[in-house]
This record gives C-alpha cells, sequence and structure tokens, in this order.
C-alpha cells in the first residue's frame, strides 16, 4: 500500500500516540463520536478492552464492537508532578485504573476533579475528550 | 546431571555519568569475575550478554561485547527483559550448561543510561509499558509503580511513612557500599522536611526518597557445570532453584494491584524446585526500584503475609541482624540501578554473602540466599535460590 493510502486514523489518540495504525482504528471513529468502545469475540463471547482484533482464546478474529458504559470501581490512581517528553503541558494529571467486573480500563482521571474528591472504590464513568492539542482520549468523570 | 553453580561473580562501581565506552563499562564487571574465578578467557564457551536496548545507541551489543571482553570465536548472544535481563541470562546460562551444550557460561549485564537524557530516558522507560494503549496518556515508570503503592495502602493500610523506612534501611547499607551511586544517610524526618528534596512528590503517592538512583554500570556472572565448579572454585555456590513469570503488560490485562503476580509465580517455582520455603532463606536481595516494590516483595515472597510487610520493616526485621535481612548492600534504592546489570549485581551480592566474603555487609553464616528481580512494572519476574 503506498503510504498516502495508510490508515494512520490511531495516530489522533492521546496527548503523544506511539501507534499510526492497528486494526482496531475504528476505535478513533468512535471516540470521535464520544463513544469508548472495547471488543467481544464473537465465537467465543471473550470481552477485551482495551480492544483487540483477535481473540487468543479461541484464536478467531471476528469481533464486535461494544461500548464502556455505566459506572466502574476506581482501583488505583497516582497524580504525575513530572512528565514524560511531549506530555509537559498536560501536568499536573493523574493516571488511573477502573473496574467494570468484565473487564477494566486504564485511563486519565478529568482534570476538574480535586485531590480531595478523589477515593479508591468510588464510582467513575469514562467519557470521550478532547486534548487542547486536538488529539482525542478518554478521562474519568465523578458517576 | 550434575549441579549447575557459580564460580565467579563481578561489578563495576555504579556511577552517575560513567566517563567511558559500554564496552569498557562491560569489562569492568567482567574482570572482577574472572579475577574472582581464576580463569581465562579460552575456559569460557559462551556468552550471555543482557541490557535494555532503549539504552543502546549500539545495535546488537553482544558481538561487540564479546569481542572485546575476548570471548570470541565462542557463541554470544544477546537477553532482554527490561529490569530483569541478566537474571534471565542466569537461567539460560544454567540451562546451556545443564543441557550439556557448554561448561562455562558468562553472564554480562550492562547499562549506560547516561547515553540519553533524564527526561528522554523517562519517556522510554514509560514505552516499557504498552506503548498503544497507556503510553498515549503520559505514563512512567514511577507512576505505574504508584498505583500499586495507592493499591496497597487502600487495602492494608499501607502509609507513606512504612515506605521511608525501606529507604532508611536502603541508605544504612548504600553508605558502607563502595559500589553504591547513592552513599549518603536518609533519615525518617528528612520526609518529613518540606526543604528536603526527598520528600518532594514525583507521583502520587511516591516521593523522590521513595524511587531508585539511575546508574551506569556492569555486572559479570560466570556459571558453570559441577566438574568445574570443583575443578576451579573453593567455594562454588549452587543454583539450587529459578522460577520465571510474566504477565499482561497493560495494567488493565490484571487482576492483583497490591502486589506482582510475577514475582509470587516466580517465587513458588523457586522454592519447589529447590525443596525449600521462605522460612529456609538467609539472606536476600529484592528488586527495590521503589520503595514500595520492596514492600510488595516481601509479601510475594512469602516473607511476610500480605498486608504485613510494614511490620517487618518497622521491626527492622530486615536489617542485617533481623531474622530475613534484605538489600544489606543499599538496594537498588541506594547502590543504583543500571537496569541490564541489576540482577547480575543482586546475585553478585548474594554469592559474596553465601562465601563469606561481603565484608561490612556480611550477614552472620547464611547458607541459603534468594534473589529476586523483576522486569519492567511487574512484567517479567525472575527469582534465583542460590546455596553453598
Ligand atoms: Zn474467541
Amino acid at each position: 500500500m503506498a503510504k498516502k493510502d495508510m490508515d494512520l486514523r490511531f495516530g489522533k489518540f492521546g496527548t503523544v500516540s506511539f501507534t499510526f495504525t492497528t486494526k482496531v482504528n475504528d476505535f478513533m471513529n468512535g471516540l470521535e463520536q464520544g463513544k469508548v468502545s472495547g471488543t467481544r469475540c464473537k465465537d467465543c463471547g471473550k470481552v477485551y478492552f482495551p480492544p483487540r482484533a483477535d481473540c487468543y482464546n479461541c484464536l478467531g478474529s471476528n469481533m464486535e464492537w461494544f461500548d464502556v458504559t455505566g459506572k466502574g470501581k476506581l482501583l488505583t490512581y497516582s497524580k504525575l508532578e513530572y512528565a514524560p517528553v511531549g506530555f509537559e503541558n498536560d501536568l499536573p494529571y493523574s493516571i488511573a485504573l477502573l473496574d467494570f467486573g468484565d473487564y477494566k480500563v486504564f485511563g486519565r482521571l478529568a482534570s476538574d476533579i480535586t485531590d480531595d474528591e478523589i477515593k479508591v472504590g468510588m464510582e467513575m464513568k469514562v467519557v470521550a475528550n478532547e486534548l487542547p492539542n486536538g488529539q482525542l482520549n478518554y478521562v474519568f468523570q465523578k458517576a | 546431571m550434575g549441579k549447575v553453580g557459580i564460580i565467579g561473580v563481578g561489578q563495576s562501581a555504579f556511577v552517575r555519568g560513567y566517563p567511558g565506552s559500554i564496552r569498557e563499562l562491560a569489562f569492568e564487571g567482567f574482570r572482577e569475575a574472572m579475577q574472582d574465578a581464576g580463569i581465562t578467557t579460552k575456559d569460557i564457551g559462551a556468552s550471555i550478554i543482557c541490557s535494555s536496548p532503549e539504552y543502546d545507541k549500539q545495535r546488537s551489543p553482544a558481538g561487540v561485547l564479546a569481542e572485546y571482553l575476548g570471548l570470541t570465536p565462542q557463541p554470544t548472544f544477546y537477553v532482554e527483559t527490561l529490569c530483569s535481563s541478566s537474571s534471565m541470562g542466569v537461567r539460560l546460562a544454567y540451562s546451556l550448561v545443564k543441557a550439556g551444550l557448554h561448561d562455562v557460561v558468562a553472564v554480562v549485564g550492562f547499562q549506560k543510561m547516561s547515553e540519553i537524557s533524564s527526561a528522554e530516558s523517562q519517556e522510554r522507560m514509560g514505552r516499557g509499558a504498552d506503548i498503544q494503549w497507556e503510553s498515549p496518556f503520559g505514563t512512567m515508570m514511577p507512576a505505574y509503580y504508584a498505583l500499586h503503592a495507592r493499591a496497597h495502602m487502600a487495602k492494608y493500610g499501607t502509609t507513606s511513612d512504612d515506605l521511608a523506612l525501606i529507604r532508611v534501611k536502603a541508605a544504612t547499607y548504600g553508605q558502607i557500599n563502595e559500589k553504591a551511586v547513592y552513599r549518603k544517610s536518609v533519615t525518617f524526618d528528612m520526609f518529613s522536611d518540606p526543604e528536603n528534596p526527598l520528600s518532594s512528590p514525583v507521583s502520587s503517592p511516591l516521593r523522590v526518597g521513595d524511587c531508585c538512583a539511575n546508574a551506569d554500570g556492569s555486572s559479570c556472572v560466570i556459571v558453570a557445570d559441577e566438574e568445574k565448579c570443583k575443578a576451579f572454585s573453593k567455594k562454588p555456590v549452587w543454583i539450587l532453584g529459578l522460577g520465571a513469570a510474566s504477565t499482561a503488560v497493560n495494567m488493565a490485562g490484571r487482576d492483583i494491584f497490591s502486589g506482582l503476580t510475577v514475582g509470587m509465580q516466580a517465587g513458588e517455582q523457586a522454592y519447589k524446585m529447590a525443596g525449600l520455603t521462605p522460612r529456609d532463606i538467609d539472606v536476600a536481595e529484592v528488586h527495590d526500584c521503589f520503595t514500595i516494590a520492596e514492600m510488595m516483595a516481601y509479601e510475594n515472597l512469602g516473607f511476610a503475609k500480605p498486608g504485613e510487610g510494614k511490620d517487618l520493616i518497622k521491626s527492622k526485621e530486615t536489617y542485617k541482624e533481623g531474622s530475613i535481612p534484605v538489600n544489606v548492600d543499599g538496594g537498588l534504592l541506594s547502590k543504583g540501578h543500571p537496569i541490564g546489570a541489576t540482577g547480575g549485581s543482586q546475585i553478585r551480592t548474594i554469592v559474596l554473602q553465601l562465601r563469606g566474603d561481603a565484608g561490612q555487609m556480611q550477614v552472620k553464616d547464611p547458607e541459603i540466599g534468594l534473589v529476586h528481580n523483576i522486569g519492567g512494572v511487574g512484567l517479567y519476574g525472575n527469582v534465583t535460590i542460590l546455596g553453598r
């Protein structure tokens, strides 16, 4: 495939993306429409987040999308005072992990949550988010 | 098949900004191990070169180092599992020797972290995690271990003060280890002094004092079959147990956050192979890249029950005079953590302890020692049990 024909949608994921093309590029279309999605294997039912194109359980590649909805429980979080190269303008920000039972979601806490509002075990929801540099990610808000 | 043992160990001083190239750095640890074993390069059947490639400007370092160390035309190859690379190298050396392919194998670990800037280094270490789904959020090594620290605190009531005690212990021994990069003392009060840099936050709840020191360094472990061990060494140290495991790179793929499954699984395998239990261990080196990592290692290796690691450090049981001395060479926190060299350096410490050659750091008459070495954020784990 010529370079101009490459599907580089994933390059828009996060403040800095290190991956430009993947078989789950449609994740980015969902994000643009305000949806955060995982994949489910149509053959064996295994659920994946982050989404995958291939199922290690049954070795199939017959996947369907599902949307991450409802409330997850905050498993843990950390507020960064230093950032890697390319993320300095985002500081300070917090990374975190939510548990939805069938799957977990790694991401960032919404920047408007104050430190004393955050508690391990609290319920949160996942929301698609546009970053100041025009890139897209998702963040966790109080449910 | 006979036993497999270690006949020589060496390491360079761990320093900031090593004034030489990677081959010269590797030579320092290698020379010490060769002199320790009292052998020549002709006695070595193969070499395994270990580092973490994101710091290496040299592509495929194995050939370059083998030539500089005088280990050609013997076979050489490169092994990488991030921070546990040289423990994995020793595991592979064991299998080559046990299989009878080679009778003596040199495992050389090295890392010149100062080849790149600190910020660049943090960015690259972040890329040791999931670059597709996690790195775009701006992750770094301290932040990942901070997630574990927060989970441990939430589940067991562990505090930042408990973690500080681990750093105080590390510095106690770093001061008497002439190869350590951080030779200064650390007191508990420094963590509550806002003027002290050790108390400043890095990634909550971890502070500067909770994080290990980057360093340049090299290590070397010479592994041999039973016959060569007896021929070359008056005090061979035997490899009694080996364990290794891996897990999901993405945190979302894991089930436990208050511990590292790779440490638990590698530990269980090594205990089983050696026919030993945690109570049999007389001295240990555990992977304390961050204070919380040592706390989790206490529990994951069975030195303490889950959640009771804090009691072990509060009662000073992991000090040199305690029931289970841990990291009495300063650990990664004070000795320094030159990624690819770290496992070999930990093994060196335990070999010296078992031979009674650990000088000021010597624990009283240990017979069995354990090395716990983690790669990435609990991505890879190796446990090695040694006995004299
Ligand atoms: Zn399937």
